[in-house]
């Protein structure tokens, strides 16, 4: 158990060593190898869930090695990154199997891709160390630029160049104001740094540099426009890790650093992010409702959901935490559902425009049915997974701000009509179209995809408790410090006033 | 156990009949789900007289639900008084519409998924109604949404039955915007969304305020009027009734089950649970009132015109939720939930038994073009004329009458008696008794006599409806006859109080039940009054004289027009809220995403290029690009340790 988180980060890279060795023409033996990782990574991580304490708010299965000089190797859980590890290792035998008849060039070089994607993508989540941190959260990037680039769509280089720009900026002030906190701190080993009271005028600065970093992969208002680009052109895969992991790294990033290690800015600059969060909410659900690919529209409602998880993060409350983590983790399973089956009708037709649609429910029953699962799921109906965090965050945000609360929860409206009206103009209606009269529908390989994560929906929307009790203990931790932390700051601020 | 039974034996219906749907036949589909609701029934009917009856009340604990902080919300079932009232209600008009499909939709291809839809919509339904929190509450409060979603778009294939689903969607959850926002505030106020600890609670917050959007305001009037929205949304009172008249794109069963006698009620069911909370906010309930007054009478005039047979029908529907909001916001909630009661027997009668004449005539729904039924079709007349004779309220003072005679008149002699400013809700509700006479009577007789309007093919082949269809409607006529004469001394009578004991809240000023019993001798007469003389003007246009309607549009066009369309309100939203949306939303992206932010990244991006062209001499290099800046930044990170003498250690 001691080192079983560099067991599970690291296995789907031996993973794609293995597949490295395979000559280019073993395509079968690629698909294979990569399916047998992700599951054997997935279940590996389930040991993880199982064995974790969710009384300690501290982190678990903590290894620590010597590396470069003051840098460590240091791994470590809590109940805030632990199920973003099940996530990611859930996705990812998802997105081999989606990939299995979609992707037929190069499939080596694809497998290989994502396994090593994975990798950091786990790294990101697990690592304790700030460097380290570093290392796999912006090389991460790397393989899905490779992705979206390799085997994208025709405006890919666009896509890439606008996400590679948008990205530069953040993770350049990001790494200063790393370097700013070991100067400051003479350490970068993230639990020591937790510790650490940075002076506020200094907390304000990093809070920005982090922000600038965390905004864009949220992504947050107005940042956010490569992301309908990158989805449009990435691989239904692609989408999937994108949507239901990438993104999530930012909101994992303010968790893990923004709120916890500069309290005293996040309070001040907290009414800033509501109203990006508001406006992300609006405006990109109006946005959503007049697009016609669907992918674009799905991209949009992403950037609304995510503000919700800004919001929520922000109101620094048990409730808007536990809220945004589950929002988190619900868009990680609805919004990647939401891209599996936009790629499955686009397997079919190789197109995406909404208004070549109409009618599929005639043809396609069971692939009607878990759509409709998952826009519910989006649109946030109780008794699916979308409710709860939707629900705890606009709760949480009622508190913090009143006006906040109104605005954002206009969202609920805005989203059944773009998602109903998606969902009306692809599947209801008379099937008219030539190019729809033969479709077939769900075949078994989609729906051992889809099946889980209709099932997940649903049993996260009425059951959250697995996912809540997990949250709570380090949640609770979090936001006790962060108000010791307010008080603090109000303590040493009174005498300066009287001088 | 039996509790339980009574929730989960629909769920349970609607899984068999929509997953194994297609495995298992139409026919058996309809079997099981309508021998569940059947079961649910009778249990339904054991339970009320255990608890309305016997004055038990019930907790089942099921599950644990959202746990985050101090909020705790668990799945549970709440079982009182008015809980059995509505258990009854709705699975004994649920199993009956299960029943009536069979017949119904025997042509339609996909029986199972209909059927499936509606065990549903019963089971979020009952969740609703059991529920001993406000987000339980909520969660079926969505769920009939959804299944009202599904079932009014059920044949999807017309373009104005998917308009009119997504419009019933968005237009409730507009009223959930309120409920929601009701939801928060309570919460934020009394950490807790418990309906027992809210009601031990509320007192204390009398009188007191909190900032809400910046002003200062009545905490308890405030959240009330937020849930009450959500009240709004669901029962379709005015200006968020607009998605109601279209919901009647859906099979006929659908409107009589949800969009009469159950779903639309869910808001009056919702002050009423609540009365512990509204009884401390006499400024929300007085806006209640005013709503549904306001209500009663909009949609009666607008039912005055149309030609849709179900349209009448669902006008009158909204104007009758109206009559029962008005009971509750006098305080009167006895009354709202026994006119619920009555009204859902004889509106779900009306409405299967305009689906029974939508049935023998081949899908005709234009009263223009039926006329002399009467004779083809005898029993459905039979049935249609004993619903309109409850819903007018016909019966003798202090005597006996029809289900709507003792629920509808208690409404209008408490308005009386509850003193509104100069009368308003009084006079409104009697002008609207009057209209509701005419456009029944109007539907009557379009429909069943004088010659007959329709071509002689479909004339000739009107044929009596299957017993799957008779029974149903022969049950709620029966219904409509006896549910008053039987249940309003429990209701609002002198054994009220034991009846629903702690479930109904009433304040300590709030003696409207005994008030309305000494209201002046005219009072109770004014309803029967305007009863009959909506009938006699109806008799006059549609049998004396019928050439005086279309005489009397042409005379009095703009205000006919005026009702026609349904005083323009589906025109305003369009132009205030719809195109505005989508006009906004394509600017923001043509404009806001596409031409500043874009416009600045790719600005920025063309000078990049240039620089980094002449740096990295890599042709395709936007992946390389991003390698080599990470690597940049590595070395810089690792050169500046090195620098700082950090490494010195390892240099050692």
């Amino acid at each position: 158990m001691s080192n079983i988180l560099s067991v599970v980060t690291f296995l789907p890279l031996v993973g794609a060593l293995l597949i490295a060795t395979l000559n280019a023409e073993a395509k079968g033996n690629a698909r294979w190898i990569a399916l047998w990782t992700t599951l054997v990574t997935f279940a590996v991580s389930l040991l993880i869930w199982i064995n974790f304490d969710t009384n300690t708010a501290g982190f678990q299965f903590v290894e620590e090695h010597a590396w470069l000089g003051p840098l460590k190797y240091k791994m470590g859980v809590d109940g805030i990154s632990m199920l973003f590890v099940i996530l990611t290792t859930f996705l990812m035998p998802l997105c081999i199997l989606a990939s299995w008849v979609s992707i037929q060039d190069r499939v080596k070089e694809y497998m290989i891709a994502f396994l090593v994607l994975e990798t950091l993508m786990l790294g990101v989540f697990c690592a304790l160390d700030m460097v380290l941190f570093y290392l796999f959260f912006e090389g991460g990037l790397i393989p899905m630029f490779i992705i979206i680039g390799v085997w994208g769509g025709k405006r890919r280089v666009y896509a890439s160049f606008k996400f590679f720009l948008y990205t530069l900026l953040g993770s350049v002030l990001m790494l200063l104001a790393m370097m700013a906190m070991y100067w400051h701190a003479g350490t970068t080993d993230i639990p020591t740094l937790l510790q650490t009271k940075f002076p506020p005028d200094m907390q304000w600065w990093l809070w920005i540099a982090f922000f600038a970093s965390f905004a864009v992969k949220m992504p947050m208002w107005p940042v956010h426009t490569w992301l309908p680009d990158a989805h449009v052109e990435a691989p239904t895969a692609g989408s999937v890790i994108l949507a239901g992991i990438l993104l999530k790294m930012g909101g994992y990033g303010f968790l893990r650093f923004s709120l916890p290690m500069f309290p005293n800015a996040s309070a001040e600059l907290a009414s800033f992010v509501f109203t990006l969060s508001i406006v992300a909410i609006i405006y990109t659900s109006l946005v959503a409702l007049v697009q016609e690919d669907i992918k674009k529209l799905i991209a949009y409602s992403s950037v609304a959901h995510m503000g919700y998880v800004t919001m929520g993060i922000f109101t620094a409350s048990q409730q808007g935490i536990d809220g945004a983590i589950f929002q988190m983790l619900s868009h990680g399973i609805v919004s990647s559902a939401l891209f599996l089956c936009v790629g499955v009708i686009y397997d079919r037709t190789h197109t995406r425009e909404i208004a070549a649609y109409g009618g599929l429910v005639e043809r396609m029953p069971k692939y009607a049915f878990a759509f409709m699962v998952f826009t519910m799921a989006n649109v946030g109906l109780p008794g699916t997974s979308g409710f709860v965090g939707e629900f705890l965050t606009l709760l949480s945000a009622f508190k913090a701000n009143t006006w906040v609360a109104i605005l954002a929860t206009t969202g609920v409206i805005l989203s059944a009509a773009y998602a109903l009206y998606l969902y009306r103009r692809v599947i209801f209606g008379v099937l008219e179209k030539a190019s729809l009269k033969k479709l077939l529908d769900l075949s078994p390989r989609e729906i051992a995809i889809l099946a889980p994560l209709v099932l997940l929906t649903i049993f996260y929307g009425l059951y959250p408790a697995p996912v809540l009790d997990v949250t709570a203990t380090s949640v609770k931790n979090l936001v006790q410090n962060y108000q010791s932390a307010q008080g603090t700051a109000a303590a040493s601020a009174a005498p300066q006033g009287t001088h | 156990m039996i509790y339980a039974a009574i929730v989960f034996l629909p769920l349970a219906g609607a899984l068999i009949a929509g997953l194994f749907g297609r495995a298992i036949g139409d026919r058996a589909s309809e079997v099981v789900t309508t021998a569940f609701l059947l079961i649910a029934a009778a249990l339904s009917w054991v339970a009320f007289f255990q608890v309305a009856l016997g004055h038990e009340t019930h907790d089942v604990q099921l599950l644990r639900w959202i746990t985050s902080g101090e909020l705790d919300v668990s799945w549970a079932l709440k079982i009182d008084t008015l809980t059995s009232v509505m258990l009854v209600v709705v699975t004994t008009v649920s199993s009956l519409v299960h029943l009536y499909s069979i017949g119904y939709m025997h042509e339609d291809p996909s029986r199972s998924r209909f059927f499936a839809y509606l065990s549903l919509f019963t089971f979020a339904m009952l969740m609703l109604v059991t529920s001993g929190n406000l987000v339980q509450m909520f969660f079926g409060w969505e769920g009939v949404g959804l299944a009202s979603y599904l079932l009014i778009g059920f044949w999807y294939q017309k373009p104005s039955a998917n308009a009119a689903a997504i419009k019933a969607f968005i237009v409730n959850r507009v009223g959930d915007f309120g409920f929601s926002l009701g939801i928060f505030g309570l919460f934020f106020v009394f950490h807790t969304v418990n309906l027992d600890a809210l009601f031990a609670a509320a007192p204390s917050a009398v009188g007191k305020t909190f900032n809400f959007a910046g002003h200062d305001v009545d905490i308890l009037t405030t959240l009330s009027l937020l849930l009450f929205v959500g009240a709004m949304g669901k029962s379709a009172q005015f200006l968020l009734h607009t998605w109601l008249p279209d919901a009647m794109e859906g099979p006929t069963p659908v409107s009589a089950l949800i969009h009469a006698a159950t779903m639309v009620t869910a808001g009056v069911f919702m002050v009423a649970r609540l009365s512990p909370i509204f009884e401390l906010a006499p400024n929300a309930l007085m806006f209640v009132t005013y709503i549904g007054a306001i209500t009663a009478f909009f949609a009666a005039t607008v039912g005055l015109v149309q030609n849709d047979i179900k349209r009448v029908i669902a006008y009158s529907t909204c104007s009758q939720l109206g009559y029962m909001f008005v009971a509750c916001g006098i305080g009167a909630y006895g009354a709202g939930i026994f006119h619920l009661f009555t009204h859902a027997f004889f509106k779900a009668l009306l409405f299967l038994g305009a689906g029974s004449v939508i049935h023998a005539m081949h899908h005709e729904q234009d009263m223009r073009a039926m006329g002399g039924l009467r004779k083809k079709i005898p029993w459905t007349f039979a049935a249609m004329l004993i619903g309109t004779l409850a819903l007018t309220g016909v019966g003798i003072p202090h005597l006996a009458g029809f289900a709507g005679f003792y629920s509808k008149d208690a409404i209008i002699e408490a308005s009386y008696a509850a003193n509104t400013p100069n009368n308003f809700a009084f006079w409104l509700l009697v002008v609207a008794a009057l209209m509701t006479s005419f456009y029944s009577w109007r539907l009557v007789f379009m429909t069943f006599y004088g010659e007959t309007r329709a071509d002689h093919h479909t004339y000739d082949h009107a044929h009596e409806s299957p017993p799957t269809m008779m029974v149903p409607l022969l049950v709620l006529s029966l219904g409509a006859v006896l549910a008053g004469i039987l249940f309003a001394p429990y209701f609002i009578g002198h054994d009220e109080s034991a009846f629903w004991g702690a479930a109904l809240f009433r304040g300590e000023h709030n003696h409207i039940l005994h008030e309305m019993h000494e209201v002046p001798g005219w009072v109770p007469y004014s309803s029967s009054i305007a009863m009959v003389a909506g009938f006699a003007i109806a008799w006059v246009y549609y049998i004396g004289a019928p050439w005086l309607p279309a005489a009397t549009a042409r005379a009095f066009r703009p205000l006919y027009l005026f009702l026609l369309n349904k005083w323009y309100f589906d025109e305003l939203y369009d132009l205030i809220f719809v195109r505005p949306a989508f006009g906004i939303g394509r600017f923001l992206w043509k404009d806001g995403d596409g031409a500043v932010i874009d416009g600045a990244i790719n600005g920025t991006a063309t000078g990049v290029v240039r620089i980094t062209d002449r740096v990295v001499k890599l042709q395709t290099g936007y992946m390389y690009h991003y390698a080599f800046a990470m690597l940049i930044g590595v070395a810089a990170i690792l050169t500046w340790l090195t620098y700082n003498g950090l490494f010195g250690g390892v240099l050692k």
